[in-house]
């Protein structure tokens, strides 16, 4: 048996750069000062922010004045999403999103009609998981607020048509457009200029846990979900977990110039695979699909079985979201999709990152034949 | 097809083509600050081609450097040039795929055969490529006043394509002008009259005064930013921090409240002066507009000149103050200059500074303070930092 766990779950988190590590350790040595501190200590904390701040602005193409640093990305999805929501509901209270976002951003749309008064309209998916432009222009109406549709799904690793979306509601509404860009940052372009406002997390891109960013481009109204103090223009308030911010910058100029050749080979090869497994079907759409993940279904084998069958052998994957999968739900994502019965039960996420090998991607597809003959039921 | 890579800028020069025997020296200044600018990438080649600078990439991030070399004086345009082989089916398709980049609009295909030994004229690969980029993309031909002029220059073995055209920083290269000290504040004109200085072929160093503790090390930090902003132009700028809270309290104790901000000017274009000369600068640089405020009417600014005898030059003299604005914005420094720090002069600043002061009146309010001791102190007390820019480790 291979001797090191193979971790094929880097949609869920990814093993932390050794550079950025490096980096990490010899910050935290050396500055623990707060950053909002008005001696030296605390200035050149802030200086780095400051920089870091700039540098991750220049990367993704907006201004530095943009970006606030926050604790993750789902942090991100409801400060914006509540906190525009709050702002602009004397122009109406209509929102739109899609019906497979990550939860961080539908809960925060439940809440919002649940507690707050507003009307959602969640967008229906195809059999790829992708919405279409023409439902979302009918969607569209004179008291729309606010749209949010996630670039890449977390769980099938769609790619969704964000500038065809934002095209439609810059010319059909007022309405402010966010961007759940989680999944696909570093791993597709995206083109900030046309949305209003995106998230993105570290730990997702070879970064630490604990940080994430906002871009919200200053015209964007968002009241703050927490008060108490001036930090990150108001907006996140509270001691800024400093150095793990300032390693965003070198996270994200890392994760955009990685290769990503090997990833789109160890995929085509799984693709290769599962297409000639008899049992196995493949969620993810082939085109159109962020390249690190692999959404697939074992008809024979439920998810759960093959997850512990698979982590036996010391091999790491989802069988959906890992932020949802601890109650049994079938997956709300595949459901949109119009999937049922065994194809929901036997969903696995593979999800690739650059760390992973092609030796893995055998070793993989070998025990899963295995799972399947040793526990597979028609 | 695969996807089209840059392989070299082209350099076209602004102003320095004029320059007749002087011409090789700007040259070789500008390809001096070229490499300083690019000193990350050591594979980068440059070759001086008589009325151009080819920039051979060698596999460096063509966008990157073209942000770099952007902001290089003595610049007119640039372009990222592709090379392809000699082949018709290449360089066609090379030129379709770099003008669906390009917005829709009209062009024109201009070829140059270096060697006229090979078997097609030029006319037939305008035509060529012309005709693809017709039948595939909304682009339309205006040979007269094309908006898109995609040039080709082939020779037996390859051919260089180069469509997009990035306007340069014009003006010259620094160095070729000498040196000169700004006076660097942390508002809003310094940074914009230390730009304008550059972009005549002039290398600038920084003076600050600065009044710990009146004044906060923020306020320090804001000038050091404002510097690093203009590395982009000069890599390298030497930053001078003068402590001037003794001299600024002995004029507040003596001297007559409405005179204090000229006599504190005065005192520091003598300190200034001295910098310049003992590190071989030529002139002082100021961002004075005329009109202002109260120490720059025509009479404040006599009465402040009136304390030195070297050159003083005033970029933006005539300008409005939203015209300033506009060029701090383009350069990047107005988002700093507005942080919210004071800077020694608003610390002591006084409710009816004179207007119109008469230098008979000035020199008698001076003579009321000590000063020369505080100024040889001062001057012995100068920091010398040098703000560069450069990569941080942990970005």
């Amino acid at each position: 048996m291979h001797t090191n766990p193979i971790y094929f779950d880097h949609a869920s988190s990814t093993p932390v750069h050794p550079e950025v590590l490096k980096s990490l350790s010899e910050l935290s040595a050396v500055h623990y000062a707060n950053s909002e501190s008005l001696h030296e200590a605390g200035l050149s904390i802030q200086t780095m922010m400051r920089k870091s701040r700039e540098a991750i602005a220049s990367l993704l193409g907006v201004l530095a004045t943009d970006i606030t640093f926050t604790s993750g990305a789902t942090e991100s999805n409801n400060i914006l999403i509540k906190g525009i929501a709050f702002a602009y509901q004397h122009k109406g209270k209509h929102l739109i999103t899609t019906s497979v976002e990550h939860s961080s951003v539908l809960e925060s749309f439940q809440d919002l009609e649940k507690f707050f008064g507003f009307e959602v309209t969640y967008l229906p998916v195809d059999n790829e998981g992708r919405i279409k432009g023409e439902d979302l222009k009918k969607a569209i109406r004179s008291d729309t607020i606010f749209v949010s549709i996630m670039a890449v799904n977390n769980e099938i690793g769609t790619i969704m048509p964000i500038q065809e979306c934002a095209q439609i509601i810059h010319s059909h509404s007022q309405a402010i457009f966010h961007v759940d860009g989680v999944q696909a940052l570093g791993k597709i372009d995206l083109n900030l200029s046309t949305i209003d406002c995106a998230s993105f997390s570290a730990h997702k891109i070879n970064g630490v846990k604990g940080s994430g960013i906002i871009v919200k481009k200053r015209n964007v109204q968002c009241h703050p979900l927490i008060t108490g103090g001036s930090q990150e223009e108001g907006l996140r308030p509270g001691t800024p977990n400093a150095i793990h911010h300032i390693l965003f910058a070198k996270t994200l100029r890392l994760a955009l110039n990685q290769d990503k050749s090997l990833i789109k080979s160890i995929k085509s090869y799984l693709v290769d695979e599962f297409n000639q497994m008899d049992g196995i079907v493949i969620n993810s759409p082939m085109s159109g699909c962020s390249d690190h993940i692999l959404n697939i279904s074992c008809l024979k084998v439920s998810s759960q079985i093959m997850l512990n069958w698979l982590n036996q052998h010391r091999i790491y994957v989802s069988a959906m979201a890992t932020c949802l999968n601890r109650d049994a739900q079938p997956s709300h994502v595949l459901e949109a999709m119009g999937f049922e019965g065994n194809r929901l039960n036997g969903v696995i996420r593979i999800s690739i990152g650059y760390t992973n090998t092609m030796e893995e991607a055998k070793t993989l597809i070998s025990i899963i034949k295995e799972g399947i003959v040793k526990y597979g039921r028609d | 097809m695969a996807e089209i890579k840059t392989d070299r800028i082209l350099v076209r020069f602004g102003e320095l083509s004029n320059k007749g025997k002087n011409r090789n020296l700007f040259v070789r200044q500008l390809i001096q600050n070229l490499k300083y600018q690019l000193s990350n990438y050591p594979d980068i080649r440059y070759r001086n081609q008589f009325d151009r600078i080819m920039i051979e990439l060698n596999g460096a991030d063509s966008d990157e450097v073209l942000e770099r070399a952007r902001h290089v004086f003595g610049i007119r345009s640039l372009s990222p040039v592709v090379v392809t082989p000699m082949d018709f089916k290449l360089i066609n398709e090379a030129c379709l795929e770099l003008m669906k980049q390009e917005k829709v609009g009209t062009f024109k295909v201009d070829t140059n055969r270096k060697d006229k030994t090979l078997n097609f004229k030029s006319n037939d690969l305008n035509l060529s490529v012309a005709k693809t980029i017709l039948s595939q993309t909304e682009h339309r031909v205006d040979v007269h006043n094309p908006d898109i002029r995609i040039r080709i220059d082939v020779d037996a073995e390859k051919a260089s394509i180069a469509v997009k055209t990035v306007l340069g920083a014009q003006g010259f290269p620094i160095g070729v002008g000498g040196k000169a000290l700004l006076l660097l504040s942390g508002g809003i004109d310094s940074p914009v009259a230390g730009y304008y200085t550059m972009k005549r072929g002039v290398e600038i160093e920084c003076i600050h005064f600065a009044a710990p503790p009146y004044t906060t090390i923020q306020a320090l930090d804001k000038v050091k930013q404002l510097a690093e902003k203009l590395c982009v132009y000069q890599p390298r700028i030497k930053l001078h921090v003068v402590p001037f809270t003794e001299i600024q309290l002995e004029i507040y104790k003596k001297a007559h409240p409405a005179y204090t901000v000229v006599l504190m000017r005065r005192v520091m274009m003598k300190i200034a002066e001295r910098v310049m000369h003992e590190h071989k600068m030529l002139a002082l640089v100021s961002g004075e507009s005329l009109g202002q405020v109260a120490s720059q009417t025509l009479q404040s600014m006599a009465s402040i000149q009136d304390a030195m005898d070297g050159l003083i030059l005033r970029p933006l003299l005539t300008f409005d103050k939203n015209d300033i604005i506009d060029v701090a914005k383009k350069i990047n420094t107005y988002e700093t200059s507005i942080l919210p720090y004071e800077d020694c002069c608003t610390i002591f600043s006084v409710t009816n500074p004179i207007t119109k002061p008469k230098l008979k009146i000035v020199l008698l309010e001076e003579a009321k303070c000590e000063l020369d001791e505080l100024i040889e102190v001062a001057y012995k007390s100068i920091e010398t930092t040098e703000i560069r820019y450069h990569q941080e480790t942990y970005l």
